[in-house]
């Protein structure tokens, strides 16, 4: 063992990861680029990858990019935010009460399923043509995956920690908030973390559909305008935004619930 | 065999701390009843450890369920000093036979929360919690998550977990059925020695000859099905002990004539269980 090639050494380094990472990227950016030079992909569907990291400047520089960014973070903020703060007490609720449980979960996972974002017309009617309106579609779309997993997180709590708490005599609230709570969070932080994913695609999918605001409206213009290493830009950002949140996520997690 | 008019408790030296009085417990209606614990009656004196041994499925836990207090609506009584137990009582600390801690707080964490629920001010939770890890061997490891320890560390954390709580009766259900024999028998030295340091009261559910033998001063054998009080066994190994005992003839002895009442029951179980199997394969 003590003499170990080369290979195993570098896998273990800690940048070895993140720049293999990279390097596919990258790659794969090369072996599109080769394809659409070499004629074997449409350059008139698909742009040079070249090209597109070529329109990132100009997207920054012309279109206003930060502030579409804002409008889009922010969109997509206060939707999380707000599925957390009823998803997850909507889950406790669920547990708590098994006759609510019994009575609406089969209809919460199906609106999890159900494609909400093609209902935006009646959204826009409601709620007028603004950030609001995107807002709520979001929250809509995003809050089932965090209220389930909540409740899955919840019923998942080991009954010998139950027992513990019972042998110690302790109330319901300190039952909740000591050991319930704290034994569901790896399951809530999942479902927050699928629920953002949905209040971001909705958000520029509204964004995109109704021609309204942040990132999805650019992305529909460059389209339109045919401008498409614009329009590939413009997704980077989306990108970008979304790793940003789930770093953000990441931290939030780690701060509650030290990982060992 | 004893019936339960004739298995009071000991009645030399001091009253019994913990009365285990007539209790019956049934689970199910008619046919399909199950008789858990059948008018189990016995005691256990203040700084005494008195082990409850039995084949698996005689209601050995069943009995621990009721004497913590977790498992309401039996026959009989509980009772501490002259107190009846109505349901988890602050003189009982329970260790659980399955992994008990908190994965989400350190050792330290761990075994200082009975202290947190109770309000105690954080030095004399850390005092506290200290002396107690200390007790049971794990003063490097206060800042480990339970995930970095092996599972007879955990089980000592739990351990320690009740112990910082100071309770009068210490209650364990097998915490070290999930460990290997040798782990056992170490475990078992620390479970000696913290028993002579503290005169801890304990009572052991278990269904493990040598660790029963190892550790108590009395043995309750149970029946199997309907769970009865076979026979209580005095063991007068010296103390202090250590694990070195199990070489001893005394101790071959105890363990010889102890097996010699639980085989047939060992056996009758043993029986049983085959015979459920097969009736659910006819049926499938």
């Amino acid at each position: 063992m003590a003499d170990r090639g080369g290979l195993p050494r570098l896998l273990a380094q800690r940048w070895f990861a993140p720049t293999f990472g990279l390097a596919t990227i990258v790659a794969v950016f090369a072996v599109v680029e080769a394809l659409l030079r070499a004629d074997l992909l449409n350059r008139y569907i698909l742009p040079f990858p070249s090209d597109v990291v070529l329109a990132l400047g100009r997207v920054v520089t012309e279109e206003n990019i930060l502030s579409r960014m804002g409008d889009t973070a922010f969109e997509v903020l206060a939707s999380g935010v707000l599925v957390v703060l009823v998803g997850v007490p909507a889950g406790a609720l669920f547990h708590r009460f098994p006759v609510i449980r019994a009575a609406l979960e089969t209809w919460v996972a199906a609106l999890a399923a159900a494609p909400v974002v093609l209902a935006f017309p009646l959204f826009l009617v409601l709620f007028g043509r603004g950030q609001k309106t995107i807002i709520v579609i979001s929250f809509v779309y995003g809050v089932a995956p965090v209220l389930l997993k909540t409740l899955e997180g919840l019923s998942a709590t080991r009954p010998v920690l139950i027992n513990v708490g019972r042998s110690l005599n302790m109330t319901s609230s300190q039952m909740f908030w000591k050991i319930l709570f704290p034994s569901a969070i790896p399951s809530i932080f999942t479902g927050i973390r699928l629920s953002w994913t949905f209040c971001l695609v909705t958000v520029v999918a509204v964004e995109f559909l109704v021609n309204l605001g942040g990132l999805g409206q650019l992305i529909n213009d460059l389209a339109e305008r045919y401008d498409l290493p614009g329009t590939y830009a413009g997704i980077t950002f989306v990108i970008l935004l979304s790793v940003a949140f789930f770093i953000v996520l990441e931290r939030v997690e780690n701060w509650l619930q030290p990982a060992p | 065999m004893a019936s339960p008019s004739d298995t009071r408790p000991g009645t030399s030296g001091d009253e019994p701390l913990l009365v285990v009085d007539n209790v019956y417990k049934r689970f199910g209606e008619g046919a399909d009843a199950t008789i858990a614990v059948d008018h189990m009656s016995f005691g256990v004196k203040p700084g005494e450890f008195v082990s409850v041994i039995g084949p698996s499925g005689c209601g050995k836990s069943t009995l621990f369920n009721i004497i913590g207090g977790l498992l309401g609506e039996y026959e009989g009584e509980v009772r501490i000093g002259s107190e009846r137990i109505m349901g988890p009582h602050p003189a009982v600390g329970m260790v659980f036979q399955e992994e008990s801690t908190f994965p989400w707080r350190t050792v330290i964490d761990n075994v200082a929360f009975p202290l947190e629920l109770r309000g105690a001010p954080k030095s004399e939770r850390l005092d506290k919690a200290h002396h107690f890890i200390d007790l049971v061997g794990l003063a490097n490891f206060e800042k480990r998550y339970p995930s970095q320890l092996s599972g007879g560390m955990r089980q000592r954390v739990s351990i320690a977990r009740t112990l910082v709580s100071e309770p009068r009766i210490l209650l364990m259900d097998e915490p070290f059925a999930a460990l290997d024999e040798q782990t056992r028998l170490l475990l078992g030295d620390k479970i000696l020695q913290i028993q002579q340091q503290l005169h801890q009261t304990t009572l052991l559910i278990t269904h493990n000859l040598t660790e029963a033998v190892q550790l108590s001063d009395r043995i309750v054998v149970m029946t199997y099905r309907p769970g009865r009080l076979k026979r209580i066994v005095n063991i007068d190994l010296p103390r202090p002990r250590t694990s070195e005992v199990v070489g001893s003839d005394a101790f071959g002895h105890y363990v010889a004539e102890i097996w010699s009442d639980l085989r047939e029951e060992a056996s009758r179980g043993m029986l049983d269980a085959e015979a459920s199997v097969a009736r659910r394969g006819a049926r499938g």
